[in-house]
């Protein structure tokens, strides 16, 4: 950290769904880390924060990929991440998972310096963005554990309504899961689709032509539901909305 | 979806079969009008109980205060429960004890038999729900009668709840009315609500005044003082308990309160979290029969303490928080799966989050095993808990117990894993923890990942409703190394 308390470098965790399937999203999120003076590091070690295996009842396998985490990131620097639900498993689950474990004190340690990025943005940089982008009316959607876990609610509105041509509109169901629950979507695929399909047409009636959120996970869901039933509405992370937002593209 | 679990892991069949909650729920979600109907009383529910704690403040420290008053009294269970016994005693209520829902119905069937009651009218019991009361007690010959209107509805239909405080929410107007025409002699179709109010009233006073005894459920148990607490709105929990001679009250082990004192912040949170409400209608404090000189009230009380499997949970340090419960409900109001499949799919007596915890505790990770990952883990309901139990985090550790049992308070663990589950996660792990591995691997999803049909499992599934994921071309690995940024190995 400097004088001020601005950290002059942060570690980057891009985790795994960016990594495969929205590359562009943890691109956005680094460079807008970057344009406020910040050095990032990408450790090439990273790998994936273990939810998966955590959330179906296999925690020795997570702390087994968890524990390359511990050792890809051990520096002091904050540990940024471009998802509340990552975010989430390595703030608020780590501890729990390490407990009796030689590794405790470290994943403690760890835990305390992972934020998820717009609360980084907003309360660590307040950041102060310009908009160079056309007119457009978006909607928000978090994760559950984005707003649960991590705590992350005003943070993304915030950085949406300092774009002078962005309209936020709020969606009455903002706050219900979109159905997506990892492993849920495919052990409960009936519930999932019935929950996504909800998801979708609570977006659509907010009259926003985008829903912008901070995890892939739901983004996936999301789109690939209205995609499939032909509905226009279309998503972005949130990391990649900004971005293009201040490059006016 | 191949990134976030591994191939073969979580195809419907399985050990997703025990309660059937799937096909259920295929069945609940292809109902319009069930689903209309939930969706609808559970917005309500929610909008209700917002307006209640709409000062953030106070409801952070009123639920903190509750979760207290009953982390305290499960701390000190055991004593508490003998306090509880010997104050009840001292006040002329017999308690009696019973380990299982077998040993509890025949407790109360003894107690109705001695007195030779053939007609009981039942106060609301999820308890007695629990025990199937009312069909061991028809076996024998004994009509018991549900009081609550809710409750008169679905005996009167031949259904169980689905929902623990609303037990008809499930149905609306249109079908209560045809089952009041068709079950209630003299009755014609209306959908006006006071008049099928009235005519449950009237149909009701009769097995009020004929009841041999009441049977009721218990919200509360003080062991300081020896008092029974029972809420409710309709006033038939307090005539179920008054107006026969004989009053039976039954109830869990884990619902006694350390002091007089407790009840206070419960007796705040529980009607606000449930329906919205202040305060109930009406709020009953039981501390003995009719004295002599007294006019009314029952001749005798006595009290059946079920423990069906609490001890057991009580054993375990963490789960023991799913004994917290004032089965508020607020949890399945709140939940997005319980919205969409409603009460019924969940098979046992209790549904939503609390039953995906308690009744695979209760009946057995074998017999229930399915309901833990009937869960996004969106953590709604934990938010709005009054009394703080974290049901996520408990819901992940019951399918941590179904494939690696660590605990004895937990039954039937251990099965809930196949040989493929083994291997998918083996793979996975091996996938993650090894970052040369995990680089190569991702290389070569981005050349070739989108050439996996959908008929894969999991994709499949996935493609049902969804389009494919596309996997980049390159990943943030890749493009982070390109774009130069720096990769600390310290």
């Amino acid at each position: 950290m400097s004088a001020t308390g601005r950290p002059h470098t942060v570690y980057f965790f891009g985790t795994c769904l960016v990594d495969l399937f929205y590359p562009e999203a943890g691109l956005a999120g680094m460079e807008l880390l970057q344009r406020e003076g910040v050095t990032v590091v990408f450790p090439q070690n990273q790998t994936c924060c273990g939810q998966p295996a955590r959330n179906n009842g296999h925690p020795d396998e997570a702390r087994a990929v968890a524990r390359i985490q511990l050792d890809a990131f051990p520096g002091d620097w904050p540990i940024v991440v471009p998802s509340g639900s990552c975010a989430g498993m390595m703030k608020t689950h780590y501890p729990h998972l390490f407990e009796n474990d030689p590794d405790h004190a470290r994943a403690v340690a760890f835990s305390a310096r992972v934020f998820e990025l717009t609360q980084f943005l907003v309360d660590v940089l307040k950041v102060q963005l310009t908009d160079r982008g056309k007119p457009v009316t978006v909607t928000w959607h978090p994760s559950c554990h984005s707003q649960r876990e991590m705590g992350v609610v005003e943070q993304p509105k915030a950085l949406l309504r300092q774009l002078a041509n962005v309209t936020l509109v709020e969606n009455p169901r903002e706050t219900e899961c979109c159905g997506f629950g990892g492993t849920f979507s495919v052990k409960q695929p009936e519930i999932s689709a019935a929950m996504v399909a909800d998801k979708v047409e609570s977006i659509q009636r907010t009259g926003a032509t985008q829903v912008v959120s901070g995890d892939c996970g739901c983004l996936m869901n999301i789109t690939g539901a209205a995609e499939k039933s032909r509905n226009l509405v279309t998503g972005q992370h949130i990391a990649a909305f900004l971005m293009e937002r201040c490059h006016g593209r | 979806m191949a990134v976030d679990a591994p191939a073969g892991f979580g195809a419907p069949t399985g050990f997703g079969a025990p309660t059937g909650f799937g096909a259920k729920a295929h069945v609940a979600l292809n109902d319009p009008k069930l689903r209309a109907n939930f969706r609808r009383a559970m917005d309500g529910l929610m909008d209700k109980r917002a307006a209640q704690f709409s000062d953030a403040g106070e409801w952070k420290a009123l639920r903190a205060r509750g979760a207290a008053v009953r982390a305290r009294a499960l701390a000190h269970l055991p004593q508490l429960l003998e306090q509880l016994e010997a104050r009840l005693t001292a006040n002329g209520i017999t308690v009696h004890w019973a380990e299982t829902t077998g040993e509890a119905n025949a407790i109360v069937l003894g107690i109705l038999q001695q007195a030779g009651a053939t007609r009981v009218i039942k106060g609301k019991s999820m308890v007695t729900e629990e025990m199937h009361l009312n069909a061991h007690l028809e076996a024998n010959g004994i009509t018991a009668v549900e009081s609550d209107l809710g409750e008169y509805i679905i005996q009167l239909a031949g259904q169980a709840p689905s929902h623990i405080v609303m037990p008809c929410i499930h149905m609306n107007k249109a079908e209560i009315a045809e089952l009041f025409a068709a079950k209630i002699p003299g009755q014609t179709y209306t959908e006006n609500v006071d008049e099928l109010t009235a005519a449950a009233r009237k149909a009701l006073r009769g097995r009020f005044a004929e009841a041999d005894a009441g049977i009721s459920g218990v919200n509360f148990a003080v062991a300081e003082t020896g008092t029974l607490v029972l809420i409710e709105n309709e006033g038939n929990g307090r005539l179920s308990t008054t107006l026969p001679p004989l009053h039976i009250a039954v109830t869990g082990i884990e619902k006694v309160l350390e002091k007089l004192e407790d009840v206070a912040p419960l007796l705040s949170l529980l009607p606000r979290s449930a329906t919205g409400q202040v305060i109930t209608t009406y709020v009953n404090m039981i501390s003995g029969p009719r004295k002599p000189g007294e006019k009314d009230g029952p001749k005798a009380v006595h009290l059946v303490l079920l423990d069906n499997g609490r001890s057991r949970v009580y054993g375990d340090v963490e789960l023991a928080d799913t004994l917290r419960c004032i089965r508020c409900a607020a949890c399945m109001n709140h939940c997005p799966v319980y919205t969409r499949v409603g009460g019924h799919t969940y098979s046992f007596t209790y549904p939503g989050p609390i039953g995906k915890i308690l009744t695979p505790q209760l009946e057995g990770l074998d017999c229930a095993g399915d309901q833990p990952h009937a869960s996004t883990l969106c953590g709604a309901c934990a938010e709005v808990c009054p009394v703080q139990i974290p049901i996520p985090d408990l819901l992940a550790r019951l399918r941590t117990e179904a494939v690696t049992p660590s605990s004895i308070a937990v039954k039937g663990g251990g099965g809930g894993v196949s040989l493929a589950d083994s291997l998918g996660w083996g793979g996975w792990t091996a996938l993650y923890s090894r970052p040369l591995v995990y680089r190569l691997s991702t290389r070569l999803l981005g050349v070739f990942g989108n050439l996996m049909p959908a008929w894969l499992p999991m994709l499949r599934q996935w493609t049902s409703v969804r389009t494919k994921p596309k996997f980049a071309a390159k990943s943030l690995h890749q493009l982070a190394r390109e774009r130069g940024f720096s990769d600390d190995q310290r």
